[in-house]
């Protein structure tokens, strides 16, 4: 070991203190450099919302759309948004939280000065920055190519996307506190797949259900979150069926921080 | 000492599992400023549950903790910045490398030091590029260390240090954490290795299933211990010939003698062997070590329970 001299001594006076910015930056980066040298999530990330907004929009061609208003095009690629949320961010998070907890580096950033919530937040900046980056690639490619019109109201695009990555964050970390293993986030993950892709309307939207169904399907997590999407995209939503999503988004997310706080566990079961 | 002049004070504290197992039974301890503290303990006996508390990892089931003036699981923003952390297992990406996870770890450190000298400090700065797996345990240990003295903290927190390190990177370890107690760090330190205990801390408390049994100076914990001295007499000598002021015990013809003035019963042994002509076969005598210390409370308490 060289140079004890410099070990230097206890800080005297009041060092510089850290930012939430600094330590966001911080954490999004490494976080970035660790999900670029992951395959397998880099491959879940990038590749998985094209392919199924392909599968969707294929067969999309056996169904009636004509009772929701919107064409395959619209109704594949707004449900496409749904997907990136769910599979960039949920899925994703959630093997990243659960291969942090169980390599102890959750428990080692806890000994620092970075606050819990900010462990969470900085460890999804890199999910939220490619969510971000494919719905806004979905959204140009249907201007651009697929005839669809501009989002009719962009505040209200942005504000669902924005909900429902947030959303899935905090379900992310819900999810994690009943996962032991990378390998089993797979599995745990699947309810909230199925229930979305089926009952949110990304694969079929609520429309085009029988209302009882459909009214049922609205309360679920990220059915507000697709209907802010499809009104700020395609437009003609009423006021009082967005307020009523939003507030459905608001409260699920309002839940899932309480379960997370409540919950979350820090480090591994032993 | 005026109350300032502790760095760390530590009340009556009790920490229990949800389980219902009681880890720390009620110990109150207090580190002064530039001290080098070592908790001391067989494994389980409740050190790193006890160390966690003063953390401020976890908040403790009763008694009160402060470090620095504050209670570091309520009041962490205030601590946390001036506090060093190396746990008894550090947990990093396995994927970043060693300078990766020091600018991360830099980024979230108030008043870091730059990442190069970090690593120079632990002998890790040849090793920059390389990733976290590829990392022998020992240099994982250095890498924790280094994070820990990121922040160049008042108080340092180590929690078994040197495990898995060799000779020489233990003494190295040893080295850097006695200059930093030289330039006014408090190092509150925990280890099963006896030897670094008695060199490197100023004083220290030996821990038993969850309490401190013993606490003071090295030297001090070692001279309220009494010395023993051990030797063989031969076939025919019965033991009751020795002088009853010795308080031998035997076992056969093997005798074991404590004493509190090893000098006194020495010389007033070999006098009655000389004077009765009796060859004492080997004789041994000898201080107590903090081994011995330890062990006979380890004993003691293990039998008393």
């Amino acid at each position: 070991m060289t140079g004890n001299t410099m070990a230097g001594g206890a800080m005297s006076g009041t060092p510089a203190r850290t930012s939430a910015a600094g330590r966001l930056a911080g954490l999004g980066q490494a976080e970035l450099t660790l999900l670029i040298r992951n395959r397998t999530a880099l491959f879940v990330a990038l590749l998985m919302p094209l392919i199924m907004v392909l599968a969707t929009s294929s067969s999309l061609e056996r169904v009636d759309l004509g009772k929701a208003g919107m064409s395959i095009a619209e109704a594949s690629l707004t449900g496409g948004i749904g997907m990136v949320l769910i599979l960039v961010v949920h899925l994703n998070l959630v093997s990243a939280y659960v291969a942090r907890r169980e390599e102890l580096v959750l428990k080692r950033l806890r000994t620092g000065e970075i606050p819990d919530h900010e462990i969470l937040a900085g460890t999804a900046l890199p999910s939220f920055g490619l969510a971000l980056a494919q719905c806004t690639l979905l959204v140009v490619a249907g201007v651009a190519f697929m005839d669809l019109r501009t989002p009719e109201r962009p505040d209200l695009l942005i504000a669902g996307v924005v909900v429902g990555m947030v959303l899935m964050a905090a379900l992310a970390a819900v999810t994690a506190t009943v996962t032991r293993t990378v390998e089993s986030a797979q599995i745990t993950t699947m309810p909230l797949f199925l229930i979305s892709v089926a009952g949110s309307g990304l694969f079929v939207p609520l429309e085009v259900m029988p209302d009882a169904m459909a009214s049922v399907c609205e309360l679920l997590p990220l059915t507000g979150a697709m209907i802010l999407v499809r009104a700020g995209w395609l437009g003609g939503a009423a006021s009082g069926d967005v307020a009523t999503a939003a507030l459905t988004a608001l409260v699920w997310t309002l839940v899932s921080v309480f379960a997370v706080q409540r919950w979350f566990r820090w480090e591994p079961r032993r | 000492m005026t109350t300032d002049q502790y760095v760390i004070t530590v009340d009556d504290l009790r920490r229990k599992y949800a389980g219902g197992f009681e880890a720390v039974s009620g110990i109150s301890l207090s580190v002064a400023r530039g001290e080098i503290f070592a908790l001391l303990g067989t494994n389980g006996a409740g050190k790193t549950s006890t160390v966690e508390l003063l953390e401020g990892l976890a908040a403790p089931s009763a008694g009160t903790v402060r470090v620095l003036g504050h209670d570091p699981y309520r009041e962490r923003a205030a601590v946390r910045p001036r506090i060093g952390v190396m746990l008894q297992e550090g947990g990093f990406p396995s994927d970043l490398t060693v300078a990766e996870t020091t600018r991360m770890w830099a980024r979230c450190t108030s008043g870091a030091r730059p990442v190069a000298e970090a690593l120079e400090l632990v002998g890790l700065g040849h090793r920059a590029g390389v990733r976290v797996k590829q990392l022998s345990g020992g240099e994982r240990r250095r890498l924790d260390l280094a994070l820990a003295l990121l922040g160049r903290p008042e108080v340092l927190f180590l929690d078994e240090p040197t495990t898995g390190l060799d000779a020489e990177g233990r003494h190295d370890t040893w080295d850097l954490v006695r200059s930093l107690r030289d330039t006014g760090t408090t190092v509150m330190l925990t280890t099963h290795y006896l030897e670094e205990a008695e060199t490197l801390a100023d004083r220290l408390a030996i821990m038993h299933r969850g309490r401190i049994v013993t606490t003071g100076t090295p030297a001090g914990v070692t001279a309220s211990r009494p010395a023993r001295i051990r030797f063989t007499l031969p076939d025919g000598v019965p033991a009751g010939r020795l002088p009853l002021s010795l308080q031998a015990a035997a076992q056969g013809q093997r005798i074991s003698i404590r004493t509190h003035d090893l000098q006194s019963s020495l010389a007033e042994l070999l006098r009655w062997a000389a004077e009765t002509g009796v060859r004492l076969t080997g004789l041994d005598a000898r201080s107590a070590s903090l081994e011995e210390a330890f062990l006979e409370i380890a004993q003691a308490e293990s039998a008393g329970v």
